[in-house]
């Protein structure tokens, strides 16, 4: 081969290192879209999420998920943006069923601003894991204190949401709303903590570690 | 001590020794290759996914999961299989089991100029795996390189994380994984097969067909490897450990095949070594006349024949949990999480000393040649070769002081562990031996052991930190162990690994690299190799455990410094790939390599490019390689010596004082 | 240069290198030890993490003549024994022909034996005295500090269950009712058990200030004292890869007085009054049932595996 062919076989070769590389960087570094808090009438800033049994679409279409609503729509996402020094307000929607948590220390609720949760209406403070519905899903934000766990709905339920995420108030669900103050500025990592099954045998692989799913993180902004 | 020098007949007859060398006379579309190999991946694949499919799919486990590991499992053990049999790897034995006679070979002898095309293919000629391995090793490191760019660039700061957490911990998995798992060879494959031949006066290797298989899986095992990503990545990095491992989405599939795969080419690339080495030395070439990168080959092969298949068995054992759902390391039913640690390390701490090993060997390898001394203390260097080997498969425990495992066996294991900075130190002994009144030229592979024996040094010492318990309930598990294991093994063996590049390459290829830009490389590389690594011993002792995304603020300022320097390591390897593309391909100045270096060797006494049979006569060795300034001759003669020559046909012996 | 050098003795050499090295040595071992020394890693909040910095000084102070030694003998041999790298071939010069010598390599040979054999020494006498120096010993560790008995109720230490789970650290005190926490609370000057175990996968609980490190295994109740000497902050990581969030799995403490201790665990006691209930009995070690939980209180109670804890006073002398 000629010198000059020689030079372009190896700049072709560079060009196209360079975009494999890219694109595989691009892969990697990509986040779930972020949701913002909304802020309602009154001031105070609201996050609305639903807890499904399996997301019906998308690479992992048999995963439990949490949806977050925004903008009155409800997007696949975990990742969560509110205003830093202020207090947040969650309303929950949980459609899964449930099942007994693997430490039932998370039976209770920690880190809100009165200690409680409202479940459909009154205010509770421990949840029976071992009850009829279990324990569907956790909101937990380690870093900050925070352990909210979600009931799942009974086993007898008539009317379970299987249908593809996200869920209409139609079909059986428990709610679930309590309010966090949040500090400082910084990214919270937040988590679910109740194994869902997937993952032999642990039942923490498959939604439990995917971001997405089951785990994202919570930016508060200045 | 009269040695019988008439050439064995299965060497030197033509007709016996069935090396395929017809790649210039058949059309390309005859025989295997590289797009047949690529078919026949895709092939299998599809194949066995589909198998695993029909096998798998209908539990409810599975498609309550969506992830059925059965078919990618099979995918990937069958695309192997594809990949192996297009480029023609399986038609010897299958012809032989099958009872057919495979096609007579023509040995044409002495042919010199190997067509680009045998390159690309599976080719029995061990020079020609050699610039394979060569080519493969560079490509492989890079690319891990490139993961480790990654990794630093997430840890630049404590709260802003550019990658998520799933795909940063993936990163880590594929960067330590494709650098510990493909790398292994790093050595061996290259320089190993290459010269282990040559440097014994041998004209073959003894198993070739193995030994380009060896080479030919590690490709298939680096895809494998990359797919994890596509595949959902795997969370373990590149320990594997266990129960994290079974509950791990598909991508874990992905990391236990091809550790499985590389655990193979390691058995199967080793036990060629070892019967080469034992079997193919020339007459005269006595054990005392071996070279010390030869023992350092053979002690490093016998430890991967002898590691490798714990590996295998346990990633077998893994993919086994994972996929039928048997419970060897789960133990609600009656498996241990500590079985897969015991396993893994049991293989791990000899891996590491497969990885260290052959850096020693090209280092004193390389200290006579530009010292123009002998050897110092040879014998001892090989009995400290041996003493690592052997000592290594003791020390495993080391990996598990904390665990709770054998708690009592603890100060056992911290006196083996110790141990071996003996056998470790006797490197350096014979090294400043070599050294003392040396008349040396500091050429750029010179610079590149110098810089060897300076890193190994803080790492081989940051190691008795380790081996001891208490100290290392304070660095277990953090950026200590990190810095730790990348100064023994980048700054040792990758060092002498770019030293071996600028010595042997123009052997190899009849090109040297730009020496000037060899020079910048090394100090780049050596600088910035240091400015990245020293503060990781600081790092993990104030509190900063591995594989984290999150880290306490008060250290971003070194892991900010850290990323930067590692940047600039970037850059020296860039100088080296420019260096290394301009001067073999680009703008290649031939060079005649025997007049060089001005070594002894063997190897560089073959003809230049080498011939297909390495000489054009069994050589008869009279003395041993490192006989510099003790007045004896060249090394060896091409041929048998003739009577009248030597008295009684005996070889000159040197029977030195180590 | 070259001609300068070469006549001077191997005697001649070999005491200017001992010389360099022996003051170099010198200042540089008094310095570690002395100036460096008190403010390694991992400092002295507890009587587990003094013996650690002593081991790092200890073992920083002889790696120095170490390092030094092959330090100054590689830069002597720079500034001594180089000829020009681009002497051709045919022009180079030999060496002497020296093959060995057998002083020099049996002094090596001995004086690092003996230097490995007195850090095994070492390491062995403070691990073994320290009750493990901190690190996990098993679930029946043989070095145990003074008042460690398998029985909770005659033990003289105070027991804090570590439970590691995915993705986050809780703690039990049995001598108080079993109850969990997610802080971890301990009184200054009392010697501690940490008794660690994971709920899922392999973790491990290191306590960075306090010099504590014990690997969480899932069934296995592994074992490590410690003893913290002064009030403050405990610092908590999880040092072995979990999963997902491994990075972010941490958990802080405090170290108290002893009356503050009881304070705080009375409150905790009461606090979690409602909740202990639905806690599965105390145990060394938690098997999670298929359906992801421990067990059903109210129909299958499973006999706890370890020993079966007694009522225990829920005051510690």
């Amino acid at each position: 081969m000629s010198k000059s062919a020689k030079l372009a076989a190896v700049l072709v070769a560079f060009v196209l290192a360079v975009a494999a590389i890219a694109s595989v960087w691009l892969y990697l570094i990509k986040y779930p879209q972020t949701a913002q808090a909304a802020t309602s009438s009154s001031g105070e800033q609201q996050i609305t999420m639903q807890t499904v049994g399996a997301l019906g679409y998308g690479p992992h279409s048999t995963y439990v998920s949490y949806l977050v609503e925004q903008n009155g729509k409800w997007i696949h996402s975990t990742m969560l943006q509110v205003k830093a020094n202020s207090d947040v307000h969650f309303t929950i929607y949980q459609y899964d069923s449930g099942s007994p948590l693997r430490n039932p220390f998370m039976d209770q609720v920690s880190g809100t601003t009165d200690g409680k949760e409202i479940l459909n209406g009154q205010p509770v403070r421990i949840v029976n894991d071992y009850s009829d519905g279990g324990v569907g899903h956790t909101f937990a934000i380690p870093s900050m204190g925070v352990s909210v766990p979600m009931p799942g709905i009974s086993s007898n339920a008539k009317n379970p949401c299987g249908t593809p995420a996200p869920c209409a108030l139609s079909y059986d669900h428990n709610t679930v709303q309590f309010t966090i103050h949040v500090g400082a500025a910084g990214t919270y990592p937040w988590q679910c903590f109740v194994p869902c099954g997937l993952g032999y045998l642990i039942g923490n692989g498959g939604p439990m570690s995917t971001l997405g799913y089951m785990g994202g993180f919570l930016k508060v902004v200045a | 001590m009269a040695i019988d020098t008439t050439p064995a007949p299965s060497v030197d007859e033509s007709g016996s020794a069935p090396l395929h060398n017809t790649h210039d006379t058949k059309p390309w579309y005859t025989e295997g290759n590289l797009v047949y190999a690529l078919i026949g991946a895709v092939l299998g694949y599809t194949i066995g996914h589909w198998f695993g499919n029909w096998l798998a799919s209908g539990y409810q486990q599975i498609q309550g999961s969506g992830q059925n590991d059965y078919a990618l499992v099979l995918g990937y053990l069958l695309a192997t299989i594809g990949w192996l049999a297009g480029l023609g790897i399986l038609n010897y034995p299958l012809m032989k089991m099958v009872g057919l006679h495979p096609s007579p070979d023509e040995d044409d002898g002495a042919k010199a100029h190997r067509p680009l095309r045998a390159y690309f293919t599976y080719t029995l000629d061990h020079k020609v795996v050699g610039v394979q391995y060569l080519v493969g090793m560079l490509f492989y490191f890079f690319t891990a390189g490139l993961f480790a760019l990654a990794i630093r660039t997430e840890l630049l700061s404590p709260t802003r994380h550019i990658l998520p957490p799933g795909s940063y911990l993936t990163v880590v998995g594929e960067h330590g994984t494709m650098m510990m798992m493909m790398m292994t060879s790093v050595i061996l494959g290259p320089f190993g097969n290459y010269f282990i031949p040559l440097m014994i006066g041998a004209r073959r290797m003894a198993f070739p067909r193995l030994e380009a298989l060896s080479f030919w899986i590690t490709p298939a095992a680096f895809i494998v490897l990359l797919s994890g990503i596509i595949v959902g990545g795997f969370p373990t990095g590149w320990t594997g450990y266990a129960p994290l491992a079974v509950e791990a989405t598909q991508g874990q599939d992905a990391y236990l095949v091809a550790f499985g795969l590389m655990g193979t080419s390691m058995i199967v690339g080793g036990f060629n070594i070892v019967v080469t080495v034992i079997n193919y030395r020339a007459p005269g070439m006595t054990w005392t006349r071996v070279p010390i990168f030869t023992w350092a080959m053979l002690v490093t092969a016998m430890l991967m024949v002898l590691a490798a298949p714990v590996l295998v068995a346990g990633t077998y054992m893994s993919l086994l949990d994972r996929t039928v759902q048997t419970a060897l390391f789960d133990v609600n039913h009656g498996g241990s999480s500590y079985l897969w640690q015991n396993l893994y390390w049991f293989f791990g701490h000899p891996e590491v000393y497969i990885l260290a090993l052959p850096g020693f060997g090209i280092a004193l390898e390389l200290l006579p040649v530009f010292g123009r001394k002998p050897l110092f203390g040879y014998r001892t260097a090989v009995a400290g070769m041996v003493g690592v080997g052997m000592l290594s498969f003791f020390v495993w425990q080391h990996h598990l002081f904390v665990s709770g495992m054998n708690p009592d066996m603890r100060p056992v294991v911290m006196l083996t562990t110790e141990m071996i900075s003996i056998p470790t130190g006797i490197v350096y002994l014979v090294a400043v031996g070599t050294l003392w009144r040396a008349k040396l030229r500091i050429t750029v592979p010179v610079l590149f052991i110098l810089g060897m024996l300076f890193n190994f040094l803080i790492g081989g010492i940051s190691g008795v930190f380790l081996s001891d318990v208490p100290t290392d309930a304070v660095a277990h598990g953090t950026f200590f162990v990190m810095a730790h294991f990348h100064y023994t093994i980048m700054g040792g063996l990758i060092f002498t690994f770019f030293g071996g590049i600028y010595y042997w390459l123009p052997k190899m290829t009849g090109r040297q690299l730009d020496q000037r830009l060899g020079r910048i490389h090394f100090w780049t590389l050596f600088i910035f190799f240091n400015s990245t690594f020293l503060p990781l011993f600081a790092v993990g002792e104030l509190g900063m455990p591995r594989r984290v995304f999150e880290y306490e603020k008060t250290l971003q300022g070194l892991n900010m410094w850290v990323s930067i320097s590692a940047y600039f390591i970037a850059l020296s390897m860039l100088i080296f790939i420019y260096n290394f593309i301009k001067s073999t391909i680009l703008d290649p100045k031939p060079i005649i390599p025997d007049d060089l270096w001005g070594s002894r060797g063997l190897e560089w006494m073959t003809e230049n490019p080498v011939p297909e049979n390495n000489f054009a006569h069994v050589p008869t060795v009279l003395s041993g390689p490192y006989e510099y300034g003790t007045g004896a001759g060249p090394m060896a003669v091409i041929g048998a010596v003739p009577v009248e020559a030597a008295t009684s046909n005996e070889p000159v012996t040197h029977e030195g004082g180590s | 240069m070259a001609a300068k050098t070469d006549e001077r003795t191997d005697k001649q050499h070999l005491q200017r290198i001992g010389l360099i090295w022996l003051v170099v040595s010198l200042v540089a071992m008094a310095l570690v030890y002395f100036w460096w020394g008190p403010h390694l890693p991992p400092g002295t909040d507890s009587v587990e993490a003094k013996g650690q910095q002593f081991d790092n000084r200890v073992l920083a102070t002889i790696a120095t003549p170490v390092f030094l030694f092959v330090w100054v003998y590689l830069l002597y041999v720079l500034v001594h024994w180089r000829v020009k790298s681009d002497t051709p071939v045919s022009e180079l010069e030999d060496g002497p022909p020296v093959k060995g010598h057998r002083g020099f390599q049996a002094t090596w040979m001995i004086v690092t034996s003996v230097t490995v054999f007195a850090l095994f020494v070492f390491g062995t006498v403070e691990l073994v005295q320290n009750a493990g120096a901190g690190t996990g010993s098993g679930q029946a560790p043989i070095w145990t500090p003074v008042g460690y008995k398998q029985n909770l109720n005659k033990t003289k230490l105070l027991v804090v269950q570590v439970i590691g789970q995915q993705w986050r650290w809780t703690f039990r005190y049995p001598q108080f009712g079993g109850v969990e926490t997610s802080q971890l609370y301990m009184p200054s000057g009392q010697e501690v058990q940490f008794a660690v175990t994971s709920l899922d996968v392999i973790h491990s609980f290191w306590a960075v200030n306090l010099g504590i490190k014990a690997d969480a295994n899932p069934g296995v109740n592994n074992i490590a004292f410690g003893e913290a000497t002064k009030n403050g902050l405990i610092n908590i990581r999880c040092i072995e890869l979990c999963g997902i969030w491994h990075g972010s799995m941490y958990a802080n403490g405090h170290v108290v007085s002893l009356a503050d201790f009881h304070t705080w665990i009375t409150a905790q006691a009461a606090t979690h009054r409602q909740l202990i209930p639905y806690l599965p009995p105390y145990a060394n070690i938690y098997l999670p049932q298929a359906d992801g939980g421990y067990y059903d209180p109210n129909t299958n109670p499973l006999p706890p595996p370890g020993p079966t804890p007694n009522p225990v006073p829920s005051v510690i002398q």
